[in-house]
């Protein structure tokens, strides 16, 4: 704890000119009292301190990291210097145009790009997330509904199977999420989908490859069928790595998607984001983005902004989203080009069909054994949990002691004992064969000692935690008055 | 040999009731719903003065990788709730069915609770989605 | 092929292992008049010292100004030692710690940022961020009408002192749920929130009053007097504050007789380069009572199976994967970089050193408004206190002149007058620690010159660096 390194009168001296500059004309009742109780340590405490911390962690450049859902390649090293370049980090949001032509460029670019791999009609970069595109994509299908009185429709669909965002983003826009249930294998149910469409239906949000990692085959006669009950489809952009430069979005039927770009456009997953989520629609919807976005006029780049885009649904950060991120993502764009944009989804696919029939080779279980693989595939392990009592957590875990980030576990929820396993395309033959390794290992470790693997891990800084006490027993900061003295 | 108390009923939602014959009814969540949950770490009570509907949610039950909502299996007024399920939520998991009781409601209409199981049933129930 | 590491010799013993005879095979799922053609509009790829090239010139193009521009993202320093360590490989490349046995160093960071937050603003707890300070006074605004049970009317006072960005973004993210901002003047004399407007609202149903500070236009609000008046009226206090003033002005959690109910606002000034808006972070704290009702990621401090202290994720009963429909945001991906960046940063800066640098900020603004208001018919506007950012008024049209010191390669602030038309030719000025007595030399003597020019003929003059 960085605490701990804390002495009264330990100043960031390198930082600082010694002499303090006067606060007099501010009232004293507006001043705080005494310096926040933040840790005073050397720089030298602090590196350390932090370099140690780093050290606890997996991540892509240290190890294998196969987070179903979550696309975790290599973040390429240009993309972080050149996005760090000065004239980018310097350049003050509010800049005016004449500073600015340099970074509105690679944003109109950008745009550009994105418009062409998804078949939509326009692009705005502006949503500092998935989520936060749901969200956006979600209110610009509300927008749509309003703006030509059709304001009873009060429900968007969304499949069991859905990421928690999906029904999250539904409510926060004023809607009522309702659930479809997937068929056996792994579809939509069809039947189950035209029972519900009606007067009510807004839209419908659906992931293709969907979360349980195939392609929705009917997908034209989905759009159809909404499309028919007046809602529009909702493109969660979360698997577009399995289909990048195959199919697009807007060639299936729909209206309106989100980009996850630390994902399929690999800006770093930064220990939880930045991330960047930028909406695409189809032409009915374009009055709706949000904004900023920028244009450019024959000879300049401008921003459009609320002025320009009246029916804008508004904008959802106080500039233009992460920039920075952005800019990560265009690097990586104009590095892969349209050739490499396809090997993407052709190499995230032979890894994760490789690496399913190899794992079934070995005695695990496809939940979706008779489907081709998108990108990802699950494994369910219920006949381990049921006949040796070893459970996909304990799987997992066993996995942290091999040198291996775990999978997502328990995702989605209606596949049970599941792990969603997305290899991606950076990954060497000889890694996924060291994986296979690894399962297979464990497999015989929970049939001849179970406990090794119940217990998992053994070799990490901590072993399994007390979540129960963290939840009950909240401890959410370390407690100032233990700074002043530390032990 | 079921545990299931015979003196409650019970909905389908996995609540209990009890009826204290004073058109009062005190209401939990029966011991096989605290099961499924595993580890509580927090419950949400109705406020004492809120009106509840039958089948309408009005608190919720959390543990760590799951909350659930309760849902009252009868109409009325919430007259008491159990506070110490604040500090000590563990307690629907020691003892569901006696001090993990969670809140209690006068009733607007008693012949409501003709309409939910009685404990063979309730436990017929439980058989039934364990398949 | 870009970051691509197959050879000819693995894709066939692949392909054989699938029982497939070609890549293309893998796609046979997908309808055939589904298939894209090859993208042609999207350029070819390039090598990296092409796109290097390309970049250069682009991040060149843009100038590199002298910054006396503020508005919500300020130019100060950030010790070296900040990005060299977020950017190691293991913060960097890493996701959220789901596996919280290999994400301890993410965890104990984001605990240790926790507990910087609540000791800086002075509130209980804190979540470990959110996208950015606009969205985060969304976030609070939702959650304070979650937790005002008192309250029906779904409706919050904001006003017009707040950020005209920060309003907008929270309409544009509340409006479907309902929820009412409704906006409350200043007093054109002081600058501050006009508390003859919000006694008209005594007695009437809020869920929460928002009280900036320092506000929009620099001022510092009668913070204690404003948080008594929503707590006698039954409304929430939502502190929007700047985390380096924290670090000198009376916390938000000390205010009024029990501290504001919620703190959020925009984490830039801890450790994030201007980088054109983002990625910043938003940080929201709350009371201990409210917990419950906040988004986002929340780190507790546990211990394992051996007793010994560890972290991990917690509440997690709040959020979108666990509650869905039901969950207090849609929040999934925050800001954890910069989270990373801000805790290292505050670390190595300490108390003191914040408030070094906060005064040397607000020293820097005084001495640049004086400068200014030096050169005929330049005055400041408000006369209450401020903290590290001024509002003058110029005479001659903002736009121009912020126009013509463009041209000058000097960015010379905020043009107010579309936001505050009733102040006319205003600006916001801010003048942060890294400018120097020359830098602010020259603005003086650059704006005595345009307004000595455009007092009489529009200026021409073209860009000059």
């Amino acid at each position: 704890m960085i605490y701990e390194h804390s002495r009264t009168g330990r100043r960031a001296t390198a930082q600082t000119n010694p002499e303090m500059a006067e606060l007099s004309d501010i009232p004293d009742a507006l001043l705080r009292k005494r310096p926040a109780g933040l840790p005073e340590v050397s720089e030298m405490q602090a590196v350390r301190h932090y370099t140690r911390l780093s050290q606890k962690n997996f991540s892509i450049d240290t190890h294998f990291y196969p987070l179903g859902s979550c696309t975790m390649k290599y973040n390429p090293r240009a993309c972080n210097s050149l996005a760090s370049l000065p004239g980018f980090l310097s350049r003050h949001p509010l800049a005016p145009d004449t500073h600015s032509q340099g970074f509105m460029a690679c944003m109109y670019d950008l745009q550009e790009i994105l418009k062409h791999v998804t078949g939509m009609h326009d692009v705005s970069l502006s949503p500092a997330a998935g989520a936060q595109g749901e969200f956006a994509g979600v209110a610009m299908i509300r927008a749509y509904h309003d703006a030509r009185g059709d304001t009873a429709r009060s429900e968007i669909l969304v499949p069991d199977a859905a990421h928690g965002t999906n029904p999250a983003s539904a409510v926060m826009c004023g809607y009522k999420a309702r659930e479809i249930p997937t068929g056996r294998d792994g579809d939509i149910d069809l039947d189950a989908l035209k029972q519900a469409l009606g007067p009510q239906t807004a839209g419908i949000m659906l992931t293709n490859p969907s979360t349980v990692g195939v392609f929705e085959r009917r997908i034209k006669e989905i759009a159809g069928l909404v499309h028919e009950a007046g809602g529009l489809l909702y493109y969660d952009g979360a698997n577009l790595n399995a289909i990048l430069g195959k199919v697009r979005p807007g060639d299936m039927g729909f209206d309106v998607i989100h980009m996850n770009l630390h994902k399929t456009f690999s800006t770093p997953h930064g220990g939880g984001g930045p991330g960047a989520g930028p909406v695409g629609v189809s032409q009915r919807l374009a009055p709706y983005l949000p904004v900023p976005m920028v244009d450019y006029d024959g000879t300049d780049y401008v921003w459009l902004t609320e002025k320009e885009r009246p029916d804008s649904i508004g904008r959802l950060s106080a500039f233009a989203g992460n920039a920075g991120v952005l800019l990560r993502a265009y690097v990586y764009a104009r590095l892969l080009g349209r050739d490499g944009m396809h090997r993407v989804a052709e190499f995230s696919s032979l890894n994760a069909n490789y690496l399913l029939k190899r794992l079934m080779e070995v005695g695990f279980d496809a939940a979706y054994p008779e489907r081709r693989a998108s990108h990802e595939f699950i494994l369910t392990l219920k006949k381990q949990a049921k006949e040796l009592g070893v459970n996909t957590m304990d799987f997992a875990k066993r996995m942290l002691d091999y040198g291996v980030h775990a999978p997502t576990t328990y995702f989605p929820l209606l596949v049970p004992e599941c792990l969603l396993v997305e290899p991606t395309e950076t990954e060497a033959k000889e890694d996924l064969d060291g994986f296979v390794e690894i399962m297979r290992t464990i497999k015989q470790e929970a049939e001849t000692q179970p406990d090794l693997v119940k217990q998992a891990p053994h070799t990490m800084p901590v072993r399994r935690l007390d979540d129960v006490r963290a939840a009950r027993e909240l401890d959410l900061a370390w407690k100032n008055d233990r700074n002043a003295q530390p032990e | 040999m079921s545990d299931t108390p015979k003196e409650l009923r019970y909905a389908k939602s996995h609540e209990w009731l009890r009826d204290e014959g004073d058109g009062t009814a005190t209401i939990g969540i029966s011991e096989h719903a605290q099961e499924l949950l595993g580890d509580l770490v927090f419950v949400d009570l109705p406020e004492v003065g809120t009106n509840v509907e039958a089948g309408g949610d009005c608190a919720v039950v959390e543990s760590v990788k799951a909350a659930s909502d309760v849902y009252s299996p009868v109409t009325g007024e919430v007259i008491e709730v159990n506070e110490s399920l604040d500090d000590a939520p563990e307690t629907i998991n020691e003892d569901a069915f006696g001090n993990g009781w969670m809140f209690k409601v006068k009733l607007d209409d008693a012949g409501e609770l003709d309409s939910l199981l009685d404990a063979d049933a309730y436990d017929a129930l439980v058989a039934e989605e364990d398949h | 092929m870009p970051f691509i590491p197959h050879t000819e010799d693995d894709i066939q013993e692949m392909l054989a292992v699938i029982g497939v005879d070609s890549i293309d095979t893998l796609f046979d799922e997908i309808p055939d008049e589904l298939r894209c053609d090859e993208l042609k509009a999207v350029p070819a790829g390039m090598p990296e010292m092409e796109v290097s090239r390309l970049m250069q010139t682009r991040a060149r193009e843009d100038g590199q100004p002298l910054c006396f521009l503020g508005a919500g993202a300020y130019d100060h320093h950030i010790p070296a030692a900040v990005w060299q360590l977020t950017t190691r490989g293991e913060f960097y490349t890493a996701y959220t710690p789901y596996q919280a046995e290999a994400s301890q160093g993410t965890l104990q960071l984001l605990y240790e940022y926790q507990s910087m937050m609540t000791a800086l603003t002075g509130m209980d707890v804190s979540n470990a961020s959110l996208y950015d300070g606009a969205s985060a006074l969304a976030e609070a605004v939702l959650m304070a009408v979650r937790a005002n049970r008192k309250s029906k009317s779904g409706r919050i006072l904001v006003p017009r002192t707040l950020h005209p960005l920060y309003r907008r973004v929270t309409h544009s993210i509340v409006r479907n749920q309902g929820i009412e901002l409704v906006e409350v003047g200043y007093d054109s004399k002081t600058g501050q929130i006009d508390t003859s407007v919000l006694e008209q609202y005594t007695g009437e149903d809020f869920a929460a009053l928002v009280i900036p500070q320092p506000n929009f236009f620099g001022v510092l609000e009668n913070v204690d007097e404003l948080t008594e008046w929503a707590h006698t009226n039954d409304m929430l206090a939502i502190a929007v504050v700047n985390p380096l003033a924290m670090s000198i002005l009376k916390p938000a959690g000390e205010w009024g007789e029990n501290g504001a109910d919620i703190c959020c606002g925009e984490g830039q000034p801890m450790g994030a380069p201007l980088a054109s808006g983002g990625p910043y972070f938003g940080f929201l704290c709350c009371r201990q009572k409210l917990v419950r009702q906040m988004p986002g990621r929340i780190i507790g401090k546990t211990v394992d199976l051996d007793g010994k202290p560890g972290y991990a994720l917690t509440l997690q009963a709040r959020e979108q994967h666990i509650r869905r429909s039901k969950a207090t945001s849609n929040i999934c991906t925050n800001q954890g970089l910069m989270v990373t960046a801000a805790t290292i940063h505050m670390a190595i800066m300490g108390g003191e050193g914040l408030q070094h640098m906060a005064a040397a900020c607000h020293g820097n603004t005084e001495k640049l408004s004086q400068a200014l208001c030096s050169l005929p018919q330049v005055e400041s506007v408000f006369d209450g206190p401020f903290f590290h950012e001024r509002v003058l008024k110029l005479p001659l049209a903002a736009k121009d002149a912020l126009k013509a010191l463009a041209a000058h390669n000097v960015l010379g602030g905020f043009d107010l007058s579309d936001d505050y038309p009733e102040l006319e030719n205003a600006i916001l000025v801010c003048a942060t620690e890294m400018r120097g007595e020359e830098d602010l030399e020259q603005y003086r003597s650059k704006l005595e010159r345009v307004i000595a020019a455009q007092v009489q003929t529009p200026c021409q003059l073209k860009p000059d660096w």
